[in-house]
């Protein structure tokens, strides 16, 4: 992201809304500067600030009076007056920084906009994650801290190594020229990102092996991981990991039901599973 | 909506934050889904969530291009109603609906059973209550994602007030430092919760935030406790 000097009037209502604190007023050139390298390309400052198209010289002018009288202006704090904001075309391999922070632009590998996928949340028509079976998704940098691949790698490379399979359609895996080992591009191993997801699956006996080598790892880190831990259920809604994990002292309290109403309605769909007669169950 | 997965506060503070939303799947059930959203939010409606929500678009309360400066004195808490943001689902992305009760929730999750869209349904919030809410309106629960919390650097996370507020978006497209501001500037009574919510809610573009949370985290702050 780039910053207008000819529009910018230096107000700092961007500092406050930039989620990784990348933008600050240059006390040189007194106007708002984006700090590169660690601007994620989230976006939010351009598309979720409001805009306002006023004359920047007519705001400096009386900006400036005001501050000489002590008289401070209480304007609306996500507001952008000038429209200063100018996006730049973005190149190899700094691109991967917006597709990864801007839940706007959908990943080209995955056509999935966001920064995962699917995951549980269609898990009642995908059967995506069966009976025995556990999901992770380890997310990195979020919230605020943002994340350099090379510490996803890190993770990633210690899961590779204990048999985690990675979700083939995830855009972390995309970047894994051999999933198996874990490793990402190294082109990309020094940008940073607001979030990046890593989703894996495993046997359930494989649970404590996994949470242990992502809390070891994670300890390493200079970011932020948070992990979620998804499991179907039995017939009466009911799993074995939540008290499990309970009993680990993880925190389970809160977390992402499907209610498992949904079902292949697609005619195509249903006529490749007619064998099958029914969409997959619990 | 992973995304609402990983939001901060002790249990308690969950008490208010029920996010019930719909999805197809592509290739599955996605050909003819749009009215069916579109029913979604419209059924959601008849038990007053405190607001609903279309992802990439937002919620009742989103940015605005070409602003006339006298918003600054004039600017409504609200920028759209409810039915403009079921009018502009053009696309079938997720929607979902924001409940502050279980009582609303669980009226709600009795019509959706009944209408059988055949779509995903998940609700992100504390398990127990969804699970026993959905038990009591004839729903048995398929999979759970449980969220562990976060882990690794955690000294370089903010504090919990502010976290409370900014992990709301779980896009992180909230900052930190912008949820504070809001938090100090209640605190000096430059602005009402509602309106500091509304600020905030602006940021998260898939509309997830839940402003009825949000304005009694900031009360807390106006009485010195946030």
């Amino acid at each position: 992201m780039h910053i207008d000097p000819r529009k910018c009037v230096a107000c700092g209502n961007c500092l406050a809304v930039c989620p990784v604190s990348a933008i600050y007023i240059d006390s040189v050139i007194r106007r708002a500067t984006v700090n590169l390298d660690e601007c994620v390309e989230c976006y939010a400052c351009h598309n979720r600030m409001s805009k306002e198209d006023l004359n920047p010289t007519l705001v400096r002018t009386i900006r400036g009076f005001f501050k000489l009288l002590r008289i401070r202006f209480d304007p609306e704090p996500d507001v952008c007056p000038t429209s200063a904001f100018a996006p730049q075309k973005l190149a190899w391999p700094r691109s991967i920084r917006q597709a990864f922070s801007d839940p706007c632009v959908p990943h080209e590998s995955t056509g999935v906009y966001g920064r995962g996928t699917e995951e549980v949340k269609t898990n009642d028509v995908t059967n995506r994650v069966g009976p025995g079976e556990v999901g992770f998704t380890v997310e990195f940098g979020r919230p605020a801290v943002g994340a350099r691949f090379r510490e996803v790698q890190a993770v990633t490379m210690a899961l590779a190594r204990i048999g985690a399979t990675f979700e083939k359609n995830n855009p972390v895996t995309a970047l894994m020229p051999d999933p198996t080992t874990g490793a990402i591009n190294p082109e990309i191993l020094d940008e940073k990102v607001l979030s990046a997801i890593v989703e894996v699956k495993t046997p359930e006996a494989l649970l404590p092996a996994v949470l242990r080598t992502v809390e070891e790892v994670s300890a390493t880190l200079n970011t932020v991981v948070s992990v979620g831990v998804a499991v179907r259920c039995d017939g009466d809604g009911e799993n074995r990991v939540e008290k499990a994990l309970a009993g680990e002292g993880y925190p389970v309290f809160r977390g992402k039901t499907n209610l498992g109403l949904g079902r292949l309605t697609n005619p195509e769909a249903q006529a490749k599973t007619a064998g099958a007669a029914a969409p997959a169950g619990r | 909506m992973t995304n609402t997965l990983h939001r901060y506060g002790p249990p308690e503070s969950f008490r208010d934050d029920f996010i019930v939303f719909i999805r197809n799947s592509n290739g599955r059930n996605d050909v003819g889904s749009i009215p069916k959203l579109k029913e979604f939010l419209r059924t959601a409606l008849r038990h007053r969530p405190v607001t609903i929500s279309q992802y990439r678009f937002g919620s009742t309360v989103r940015p605005a291009d070409h602003l006339n400066p006298r918003i600054h004195w004039t600017r409504p808490v609200q920028d759209l109603t409810a039915e403009q943001i079921i009018e502009a689902i053009t696309k079938d992305h997720t929607v979902g609906a924001i409940f502050d009760s279980e009582a609303a929730m669980e009226a709600f999750l009795r019509e959706v059973k009944a209408a059988d869209w055949g779509l995903s349904v998940n609700v992100a919030g504390l398990t127990a209550p969804v699970h026993a809410c959905a038990k009591r309106a004839g729903i048995v629960r398929h999979s759970v994602e449980y969220s562990l919390g976060f882990q690794g650097a955690l000294d370089r996370l903010p504090e919990r007030p502010v976290l409370e507020l900014s992990t709301m978006c779980g896009h992180s497209m909230l900052s930190p430092n912008l949820a504070r501001k809001m938090l100090e500037w209640v605190r000096e009574g430059r602005r009402t919760p509602e309106q500091a919510a509304a600020y905030l809610g602006r940021f998260c573009s898939c509309g997830i935030f839940n402003p009825a949370r949000a304005v009694r985290l900031l009360e807390a702050a106006q009485g010195g406790n946030g």
